[in-house]
């Protein structure tokens, strides 16, 4: 009677003893989670903040306004709330609804998601200016920030864009949530992680002493997404509160690298030429796309091996599991106790190694697009007279505004 | 707005014509996530019917020690006199010794009820959920003692990092209204 296998509906092995001492048994104790209201209050300080630095940055333009939120954003979003809810792991999430109904994504989710895109829309990158904690932590420690040369900021630049291209293919196929997975940050935040965590936090937080802001600036996806919405924002900062007086003061100001210098007059003259380019540029796109996405498709079997699914099938496929004398790897044990037989899983894996097919192909050729956009952009002439901050790729952080001599004419 | 105009018109104008469209975009992406939202909140729970105790719940979580203990559902307990939860299977004295118990981290503390019942604790201090006693209870008594994740120690990470890493799939997002799943709990509850 010891080894039969009980199944659940079948009662217990043991009935429970008459105790004769009118012994009562304990409530399993069953702790509840944090709270609902409190999760809707994580929302409330989110707009609160957000208000706040917008108004800082744009009426007041005051940096140490911007600190002291940044400050506040690293203490509450970051150390009290330990990094979970944030807005970049958002995209996962809604990736997730959008591609899988039978998850269901929760309120606060939606709203930390949404919410920086419309404050970016109409003010900009303000979210990224103190909200964001995972940017509030990396900008305590710019210290020392050394400028990088624009070509390498392009290349550099183009990373973001496929990470967000890898995460959206993880969400979409229900395989795995990779911005968390790999967040420099949340081991620090939480004071607990694994030693590879902690270790990439550090370099991290090192890079970012001279290179200011690399997790933002080299990987954050959710900057992808901010950075393009905020080149048609309604406002933005300028770094002169009225009028630009070239006296050059700011040019080094940026530890982004996010200020646009003025175009020589004479330039201008090229501005035919450069059109020429640009036709040209532009015509390669397509076939950019094209040779990305076929390349995406080459590889989605390697891309779905993160798939557990995926990855269970091919091990079963390559090891005899009925040979009993073998010790298996704790999967293996655990889909034969399931009862499942090879061919239902073979067929799933079948279904999600389909499921990466077309997203390799899309992956692909997403970043075939983004490369031939890149390079379309750099020939893009655009005539500038004064110093301006380069919509797409500013913080707000406010740095700028205390090199600037010019003094509004009227105090706020 | 026509061609002839000054360039940086021309400019302002398309700027403001993607800025409606990204602002309707991200009203409509809204709009259908909210359609499909469930409204409560998702906390992570591991189903104990589909666990297998292969003790990574121990080694993989984001918190050391795991915010997935043991949990002793009372009402199922047998109160065997061996219990196989609480003594190694080799063990010859039915003592406290440490040597009898399986636990690695005598996180297991029993009370006497009456001869010959005892009734098993977990301190939660202690467990690191490793599962070896929900193997042992499991797999000789009526399976009472069952790893969950404990939601007053969980941090309720967006992506469970032990999720990512069971070899079961007992691992899912729940509701905040029930966050807790116990094996045989409904059909055995006699109270």
């Amino acid at each position: 009677m010891f080894f039969n296998t009980l199944s659940i509906n079948a009662g217990p092995r043991f009935p429970m003893p008459e105790f004769e001492s009118g012994h009562k048994q304990p409530q399993t104790i069953q702790p509840a989670p944090r709270s609902v209201f409190l999760e809707y209050f994580d929302v409330f300080v989110l707009i609160s903040t957000l208000s706040l630095i917008t108004w800082m940055v744009h009426k007041k333009r005051s940096r140490k306004g911007v600190f002291w939120i940044s400050i506040f954003s690293l203490l509450y979003f970051g150390f009290y709330r330990e990094g979970c809810i944030c807005s970049i792991g958002a995209i996962q999430n809604v990736t997730l609804a959008l591609f899988n109904p039978g998850y269901h994504i929760p309120l606060t989710v939606i709203a930390f998601f949404i919410i920086p895109l419309f404050y970016t829309l109409f003010y900009g990158r303000t979210f990224c200016a103190g909200v964001c904690p995972l940017g509030a932590i990396q900008d305590v420690f710019a210290i020392n920030p050394q400028g990088l040369k624009t070509w390498v900021q392009k290349i550099l630049g183009l990373i973001p864009f496929i990470y967000l291209g890898l995460s959206i293919l993880y969400a979409a196929t229900s395989t795995d949530f990779v911005i968390c997975r790999y967040d420099p940050f949340v081991g620090i935040f939480r004071l607990d992680a694994t030693f590879f965590m902690f270790t990439v936090g550090a370099l991290f937080l090192l890079t970012s002493v001279f290179i200011a802001r690399p997790y933002c600036r080299f990987f954050c996806p959710y900057g992808v997404i901010l950075n393009l919405i905020s080149k048609v924002s309604q406002k933005h900062i300028t770094i002169t509160p009225t009028k630009c007086i070239h006296c050059r003061l700011c040019e080094y100001s940026c530890p982004f690298g996010a200020i646009d210098k003025p175009v020589a007059v004479k330039e201008i003259g090229n501005r035919s030429n450069a059109l020429k380019k640009f036709v040209v540029l532009s015509l390669i796109i397509p076939l950019l796309i094209f040779v990305g996405g076929w390349t995406g498709a080459q590889f989605h079997e390697n891309l779905a091996l993160v798939n557990p699914k995926v990855r269970l099938a091919k091990q079963i496929l390559n090891t005899d599991i009925q040979d009993n004398t073998k010790i298996f790897s704790e999967e293996i044990k655990a889909f034969k106790s399931s009862g499942k037989s090879a061919e239902e899983l073979y067929a799933e894996a079948n279904l999600i190694l389909k499921d990466f097919e077309i997203g390799g192909w899309i992956l692909g050729g997403f970043i075939g697009l983004v490369f031939g956009l890149t390079l379309a952009g750099v020939s893009v002439f655009k005539y500038r007279e004064d110093y301006t901050p380069n919509k797409g790729n500013c913080f707000s952080c406010a740095r700028c505004f205390e090199y600037c001599p010019v003094k509004p004419e009227t105090e706020v | 707005m026509d061609e002839k105009s000054k360039k940086i018109n021309r400019r302002d104008f398309i700027n403001k014509t993607v800025r409606v469209s990204v602002g309707v975009a991200i009203t409509s992406l809204g709009g259908v996530l909210l359609s499909n939202a469930g409204g409560s909140k998702l906390v992570w729970q591991l189903d104990p019917a589909k666990c297998v105790q292969c003790g990574r719940c121990a080694t993989s979580c984001v918190l050391t020690p795991s915010a997935v203990k043991c949990t002793h559902v009372y009402n199922m307990c047998g109160y065997c006199d061996l219990c196989g939860g609480y003594f190694r299977p080799e063990t010859k004295n039915l003592t406290t010794a440490a040597e009898s118990q399986l636990c690695p981290t005598a996180a297991i503390e029993r009370s006497f009820v009456e001869e010959p019942f005892f009734e098993y604790h977990i301190n939660e201090k202690l467990c690191i959920g490793c599962g070896k006693c929900v193997k042992g209870c499991g797999a000789f008594g009526n399976g009472s003692m069952q790893l969950q994740v404990r939601h007053h120690i969980c941090v309720n990470c967006n992506e469970c990092s032990i999720a990512r890493v069971c070899p079961a799939d007992a691992f899912s997002r729940v509701s905040v209204d029930k966050p807790y799943i116990f094996k045989g709990f409904a059909q055995d509850d006699k109270t």
